[in-house]
């Protein structure tokens, strides 16, 4: 016993180093997961505090390209409207009941307050949280592209991993053919990400658009993405698809959170399929 | 009692720095320097090194807490933090220090510049090692290596001259 207490206090230094470098090792590889529960994370009061304050500066150096980001989607969404036949804007006679009326996603306004695009596991801070009904695993988008998905949320703030990380995977498909891959992060490129998985058959050429491909329920059918930048082709697959996102990565502040209403649903039969 | 104080100041100012200032630098579009170690080298010298060792945990781990970046940066203060001391011992080429006398900025300037250097080193190769986690990138991680620490040690020697100045 003697001999054991003499061992600590002799290398009382080293233990101390080595439990704590332990604790720090395990939050590392907590990190490299893709998990909901970690412990260090920018979503708390304090740095949401500083990373709010901070952004109310940083903002105004980027109000020129926030305001033409706005102004680019209220002018789609007005010829959106000014598209439809003016007889479907009309109130009918019948009213449409509520009750029928099915909405699936509904956006909730939220400012990116933190960005990372320098790193190979990037997140975002946002400035919602449990309060305004956030939870983990939805989308978060603005009006030229998708941005990431929430990951851990506190009570004001939410951290989203950013489609700049190597642990995202989103599904997206090609607006002309149809077909489906998965968008992926090689960590070169901030405004340049990676096509996997896309069926051969598929007729891809410099140009053509992606858009999201609606078969997660984290994010709607249709959003944009970006076009294809460059293609390599080898032994009858595509070995790498470029991507050119519609984002500038380096420049986001306004965006959307979307609420997919029939996620629970989805989810509830996926898994009582699996059983 | 004066040094606690200027001990704890410095603590909490280099975390804002860091966080408000250097993180968001981007030199070159992806360099940002972490001129916050200098607490670990400006932290006196003294045979007791529990609260060194604790205090550089703590001091990385609120770095991690703003950066998400999981523990890489209070394993590698606290990595330097503990290798302080032999790394030193070994530039003086001297097994005992007056530890009561010693000062860092008091050093012949290639030994306090090759000092700061091994020091830099050693804590950006753990953290981009354990950020990219991956023996392939071994290329990636020694250029970001190499690259961010150049930037850290000209702020770090630079921080260093202003404050002697002060004193």
């Amino acid at each position: 016993m003697q001999q054991i207490i003499g061992f600590i206090l002799k290398n009382k230094y080293f233990l101390l180093f080595f439990l704590l470098e332990l604790v720090a090792i395990t939050f590392v590889i907590k990190s490299h997961s893709y998990h909901h529960s970690k412990f260090v994370n920018s979503a708390n009061a304090i740095t949401g505090n500083v990373y709010t304050k901070l952004n109310n500066i940083k903002e105004y150096t980027k109000l020129k390209t926030f305001n033409q980001q706005l102004l680019d989607e209220n002018a789609r969404l007005k010829n959106l409207l000014a598209n439809k036949d003016s007889d479907n804007l009309k109130p009918t006679i019948a009213q449409a009941d509520s009750a029928l009326y099915q909405q699936q996603f509904s956006y909730l306004p939220t400012k990116v307050i933190n960005n990372q695009f320098n790193r190979n596991y990037n997140y975002l801070t946002i400035n919602v949280g449990k309060s305004q009904g956030i939870r983990p695993d939805q989308g978060v988008a603005n009006s030229k592209g998708i941005l990431g998905i929430t990951n851990t949320v506190s009570n004001n703030y939410a951290t989203v991993l950013s489609i700049l990380n190597n642990n995202s995977k989103i599904n997206v498909k090609l607006k002309n053919s149809k077909h489906f891959g998965t968008l992926v992060w090689n960590g070169k490129n901030y405004n340049v990400l990676q096509l996997v998985d896309l069926p051969i058959q598929a007729n891809i050429s410099q140009g053509d658009t992606v858009i999201t491909g609606g078969m997660s329920t984290i994010f709607p059918q249709g959003l944009p993405v970006g076009t294809i930048q460059d293609f390599k082709q080898e032994a009858n697959a595509y070995s790498t698809v470029n991507i050119k996102l519609f984002n500038d990565m380096s420049a986001i502040g306004p965006a959307y959170v979307i609420t997919n209403f029939d996620q629970e649903e989805i989810k509830e039969i996926e898994t009582t399929q699996q059983q | 009692m004066k040094e606690i104080i200027s001990n704890i100041a410095l603590f909490f100012s280099l975390i804002l720095l860091q966080v408000l200032v250097f993180n968001n630098m981007l030199l070159f579009g992806y360099i940002n320097p972490m001129v916050y170690i200098l607490f670990v080298i400006l932290f006196p010298i003294r045979k007791e090194r529990g609260l060194l060792l604790v205090s550089s945990f703590l001091l990385g781990l609120i770095i991690d807490f703003f950066l998400d970046s999981g523990g890489t940066n209070a394993a590698a203060t606290l990595a330097i933090a503990y290798f302080r001391l032999p790394i030193l011992k070994w530039l003086m080429r001297k097994s005992e220090i007056d530890f009561l006398v010693f000062k860092i900025t008091k050093l012949p300037f290639t030994k306090m510049l090759s000092f700061i250097a091994i020091i830099t080193l050693i804590h950006h190769f753990i953290i981009f090692s354990l950020e990219y986690f991956n023996f392939a990138e071994i290329t990636t991680i020694l250029s970001r290596t190499i690259l961010t620490s150049i930037f850290t040690i000209i702020l770090i020697i630079f921080s260093l001259l202003l404050i002697n100045k002060n004193n």
